[in-house]
């Protein structure tokens, strides 16, 4: 032949269609594959055996594999926002039109100027960058972790939004089988008989696994099982869906790609599926095992089912003259196929000497060259394969002859994909003979009735001969960990157990010596297993190096975790719907069109949208909040209160509930009144405050703080439900059932008064504190005489559909008022005007109500309430706790929140001692001056004290304590 | 553009009364001021077109009726468990309600929600949640009613007909 491998055969391919020619573009130059390639097998059949740069030494790189286990052909994939690092060529299809890219090389792929490291490796050992860059200590930060940060990782990370659509689905199966080769097809067919849903699931596009390659009458025995499913109303099959990773509860985890690489069908990218499954059977086959000989990553190295997919799959011929190295008889089919397929076999190498079984002898009647008991002592070539130096596998590398050769087909062995199995807790167990970490039945992940949550049937479960009656017989396979066994260190540091992490046999060893005797730590150490193949073909080679080195056994050594995702799974795919307008539900009031017309400034308050202020022309957000605090204390505003949490409480039991629930009496309250209440937490800590309504005998209603209208509910339930199950108590969180809107200012009776309606608002009939029910404007409305401003303010709570027009009709009607909306910050800065505390600024999770001086709605009478017994712990009554205080600013500047008042001397750290903080600060427009309030050690004893705040720039900010009632202290404007 | 794979409709219009009491014991007084029989542990009985009544936790049930009806059927509610502890309260407000009907209307839920829809009976009732918001649904002609909270009325739209996007059915390709 004429050919410079790797090319094309003339004939076959089973997965592929000549007739379809696809045109894509490599690193800029233009080839061509057909419909069916892989990027692999189109890259190959470009006469491309180069694919790409290892992380750490930049050796070249061809592939090594040809599934999901790939660890050295992995390119930049797409453009803009659909650019995607890391994709791996050996399990992505051939899309025409596909731009790609090789990636860790620099200035390309032939020419790389970071591959001078690999001259330099032996500078590079294993722990290179933790022995070199500690010290001096300052240079980590500033200097080493700049420059390996910029050199780090492989591939470059997308910059642009990815513009493809994602999504999840929820499935429910009795029986999920994962894999469907013929151990997980034969599986489903038998579960599908017991009746219940049985869901396949198959990562790559074609099902059948290796069956129909390895097998005469593979296929057939494939197909019969799919027609069989096919016809079955309970079955699903899947294909391209990948599974992920299992969970507890039969949790299972997979990826549909759709429209992977052919985003222009208009339909969502990939699909991550959110399985429950009843039980798990795990049919996810074996990996091959590279060999660990020297230069064992040389463009031409593959694994030896990986040389017979390509010539089966894709009728690509990985080289012209293969030599086949291995230690087990399932490699001897490549060397058949290969043969078969026209191609030179140049000889089988196996490491052991008697070699016996059907494949063998097979492949020597076919006159191809056994030769037993040897070892490859050495690759030769530099780009790619140029022969091979062969030794006595028992001995230390001499070389005894040498082969010319452009392929090495290698086989170490096969390792069962326990991944899905471990993920929950399955344990493994060493299987000697097989030379294999294969799931212990002693040990399986267990589902809630305490039995095994996944079987493991076929290859997976170590059983690689799997096929039935398509099985032929084969002998014994021989650990081989290292080739030539006694190799001398200056092949073994040539020897590659990790291609992409560039982790050497010498590496592991060297590990061992400086005592990384835990596997987790050796991996860590050395990066073995951390790229991101995830160690698929490195993992048990490098276990193997290291018990050898260790002097124990495998089984002793273990493995590392087995981590979902199975393979990398893109972070749009877990996001899915969560982007965007629909990142997060955002919760609107009733009112909120109103406020997005009338230029509304929003803040997040959890997920709701609150105005923060209502910037007119000219105006930034903070001149609208002074202009609307004006507005409210010179005539009317209205704010949209209706996050608040508004909770229904009902029962002959309820009074005693609620006088549990605050520190304060709320059974006592008549009806028809208001009353501030205060809810701790067990541990006396401040959680909650609002205003309680008496409704009637048996009902009460509860405002709660907009964040903790729903903590709050469930708070309540919480103790209903667990504590105090036999209490007649219900509630009910109608939050949401009303809006209510906070009409506050000295004008603000006179704008209601003109409304038609049935409720007496005056201040004989409806004085501070209470409440009362009617029509206003036609709307049911029920009126409370409460405020937050230190105005006279009524909240008016009205059904949530009737709550715009309300709010519309005020503002029709208060336009002479100059009637104002005003937003959260002008009812931050009022309530603050007037020493009312806010929860989450005076509060943190520590504060105390005694803290705050609210000692007036702690009831000394009651035998109990939630955090009564903690706040009589002695740390709680310690006179010296912080306390309210208000802060007036010695030289007219606002107090940064959060500033920290210092005392004398240094504590334990060396840092100043500090007696008091700022919980609250403003510039009050009100008063024309800054406000604070905040927590001091003894502060309502030291008024008239000053204290100083030492700012982050040196400077020292001094203020006076003074009472935190900064406005209305006698309270007659909003008793007015 | 192709068409979606359900139709996507808020339903306005509805009252709902949400119902507190020992349905043991209360249970009889129930079912004859709502007109309808108390459902068993996750159903709903419908009078066929204009109420039905749910099941939404041990002493807790639903009823859903046209607008018009609450006001009554909240007086004749209270009045028949007038002796008993209850709590009988309108939340029509809080709520916000989406027909999703059509060939995959299935589709779309099983994108959304954590819902075995399989073994939903063709009158069963679950709490569940839609993406990240709270949820409740049940089965109707050609589909399913949903209701969630009012205040997430944009966002259960959205999600609701993103999930319904064209071709992009469940079933395996």
């Amino acid at each position: 032949m004429s050919h410079t491998p790797p090319f094309r055969l003339a004939r076959g391919g089973r997965l592929i269609n000549r007739a379809f020619q696809l045109a894509f573009r490599f690193d800029g130059r233009h080839l061509r594959g057909v419909q069916g390639d892989t990027l692999a097998s189109a890259l190959l059949a470009s006469g491309q055996m180069l694919m790409g740069r290892s992380f750490k030494y930049h050796r070249p790189r061809g592939p090594l594999a040809s599934g999901a286990e790939e660890p050295n052909a992995l390119f930049g994939l797409g453009q803009g926002g659909r650019f995607e690092p890391n994709q791996r060529a050996s399990t992505t299809a051939l899309v025409a039109g596909m731009v790609l890219r090789s990636q860790n090389c620099w200035p390309s792929l032939d020419a790389d100027v970071g591959a001078i490291n690999n001259w330099l490796s032996p500078l590079f050992p294993a722990g290179f960058y933790y022995k070199t860059f500690i010290h001096p200590r300052p240079f980590w930060k500033h200097v080493f972790e700049p420059i390996i940060r910029r050199s780090a990782g492989l591939g470059r990370a997308p910059v642009d939004p990815d513009p493809d659509r994602y999504e999840q689905a929820y499935a429910f199966a009795e029986v999920v089988v994962v894999g469907g080769g013929i151990a997980g097809l034969t599986a489903a067919r038998d579960a599908a008989d017991k009746g219940g849903r049985v869901i396949v699931l198959e990562q790559n596009p074609v099902w059948g696994g290796r069956t129909p390659i390895d097998h005469d009458g593979g296929q057939a025995a494939i197909d019969a099982l799919l027609a069989d499913l096919r016809g079955r109303d309970n079955v699903t099959l899947r294909r391209n869906t990948m599974a992920t990773g299992l969970y507890d509860h039969g949790y299972l985890l997979a990826r549909e790609a759709l429209a992977d690489h052919d985003p222009n069908q208009g339909i969502p990218r990939q699909r991550l599926w959110r399985i429950r499954a009843g039980h798990v059977i795990s049919a996810t086959g074996a990996l091959e095992r590279p060999l660990s000989f020297a230069c064992n990553d040389v463009p031409g190295v593959m694994l030896a089912s990986a040389v017979r997919d390509f010539i089966v799959d894709y009728g690509v011929a990985p080289g012209q003259r293969i030599v086949v190295v291995t230690n087990n008889d399932d490699a001897y089919r490549t060397a058949l196929t290969a043969q078969a397929a026209g191609l030179e076999v140049v000889a089988v190498i196996d490491a052991r000497s008697q070699v016996k079984g059907d494949l063998p002898q097979a492949v020597r009647a076919a006159g191809i060259p056994v030769m037993t008991g040897k070892a490859i002592a050495k690759v030769k070539g530099g780009t790619h394969v140029e022969g091979v130096a062969i030794c006595d596998q028992a001995g230390n590398g001499r070389v005894t002859a040498t082969l010319d050769c452009d392929v090495v087909a290698m086989s170490g062995g096969w390792s069962p994909v326990v991944h899905l199995y471990s993920h929950c807790g399955g344990r493994l167990t060493w299987d000697e003979p097989e030379a294999m970490f294969r799931p212990d039945p002693t040990r399986p992940p267990l589902g809630t009735d305490g039995k095994s949550m996944v079987t493991v049937l076929g290859a997976a479960n170590g059983d690689l001969r799997c096929a039935g009656d398509l099985e032929r017989s084969e002998g014994a396979t021989m650990p081989v960990w290292v080739m030539p066994q006694n190799a001398a260190y200056r092949l073994r540091a040539k020897m590659w157990l990790d291609f992409q992490n560039d982790v050497k046999v010498s590496d592991v060893e060297l590990a061992a010596r400086e005592g990384y005797a835990s596997v987790e730590h050796a991996k860590r150490y050395t990066t073995l297993g951390m790229a991101t193949d995830q160690g698929k073909v490195s993992n048990i080679n490098g276990l193997a190096v290291l018990s050898n080195a260790l002097n124990q056994p495998l089984e002793a050594t273990g493995t590392t975790t087995f981590r979902p995702p199975y393979t990398p799974l893109t972070l749009g795919t877990i996001a899915a719907e969560a982007k965007g307008d629909t990142f997060q539900p955002l919760r609107k009031t009733p009112i909120h069109v109103w406020h997005v017309r009338n230029g509304a400034s929003f803040e997040p308050v959890g997920h709701w949208r609150r105005p923060y202020s209502y910037p007119r022309a000219g105006e930034d957000r903070h001149s609208a909040v002074t202009r609307e605090i004006l507005a409210v204390r010179k005539s009317v505003g209205t704010l949209d209160a209706s996050t608040l949490g508004k909770i229904i409480v009902k029962g002959p039991d309820s009074g005693r509930f609620l006088d549990m629930m605050y520190t304060n009496m709320m059974s006592t309250l008549p009806v028809g009144k208001c009353r501030y209440g205060l809810m701790c937490n067990e541990n006396g800590f401040l959680m909650d405050d609002g205003v309680v309504a008496r409704l009637s005998a048996d009902t009460w209603l509860c405002h709660t703080t907009t964040g903790g209208a729903d903590r709050i509910h469930g708070h309540m339930e919480d103790w209903l439900q667990c504590e105090w199950w036999d209490w007649q108590v219900y509630t009910a969180n109608l939050t949401e059932q009303y809006a209510q809107i906070a009409v506050a200012g000295p004008k603000a009776r006179e704008l209601l008064q003109r409304l038609p309606g049935t409720i007496d608002l005056g201040q004989e009939a409806l004085p501070f504190m209470t409440w009362a029910e009617g029509e206003l404007a036609g709307i049911p409305a029920r009126v409370y005489r409460i405020s937050f401003s230190g105005e006279l303010s009524y909240e008016i709570a009205v059904p949530a559909g009737r709550g715009l027009a309300l709010w519309e009709q005020l503002h029709d009607l208060g336009r002479d008022l100059d009637i104002t909306p005003y937003g959260t910050e002008a009812m931050h800065v009022m309530r603050a005007e007037k020493g009312f505390i806010m929860i989450g600024d005076e509060t943190d999770g520590t504060v105390i109500p005694q803290d705050l001086g609210l000692h007036w709605a702690i009831s000394k009478k009651k035998p109990d309430y939630i955090g009564k017994r903690a706040q009589a712990r002695s740390f709680m009554k310690d006179g010296s706790r912080w306390q309210l205080v208000g802060l007036e600013s010695l030289d007219g500047r606002v107090l940064p929140d959060g500033a920290y008042a210092v005392e004398p001397g240094v504590n334990a750290n060396g840092q100043r001692k500090t007696q008091g903080r700022v919980t609250s600060s403003y510039h009050s427009p009100t008063l024309n001056r800054p406000i604070a309030m905040g927590l001091v050690r003894h502060g309502p004893a030291r008024m008239g004290q000053e204290l100083e705040f030492p700012m982050p720039s040196g400077e020292v900010m001094k203020a006076r304590i003074v009472d935190p009632v900064f406005y209305d202290k006698e309270g007659t404007r909003l008793n007015g | 553009m192709a068409e979606a794979l359900a139709h996507i409709a808020r339903v306005t219009g509805l009252g709902m009364v949400s119902i507190r009491a020992d349905l043991q014991r209360a249970g009889d007084a129930i079912a004859e001021a709502a007109g309808l029989a108390v459902p068993g542990m996750t159903r709903i009985v419908t009078d066929g077109s204009r109420r039905a009544l749910g099941w939404m936790s041990p002493d807790e049930l639903l009823l859903v009726l046209p607008a018009a009806e609450r006001a009554e059927a909240l007086a004749t509610l209270t009045d028949a468990l007038a002796g008993e502890h209850a709590l009988v309260v309108d939340v029509s407000d809080a709520r916000a309600v989406f027909d999703v009907t059509g060939r995959h209307a299935d589709d779309v839920i099983r994108k959304l929600m954590p819902v075995d829809l399989d073994e939903l009976p063709p009158d069963g009732l679950r709490r569940s949640r839609a993406a990240q918001t709270a949820a409740a649904l049940w089965r109707i002609p050609g589909g399913f009613r949903l209701i969630g909270f009012r205040s997430t009325a944009d966002y259960l739209r959205m999600i609701l007909e993103n999930a319904a996007f064209p071709r992009s059915q469940l079933a395996a390709r």
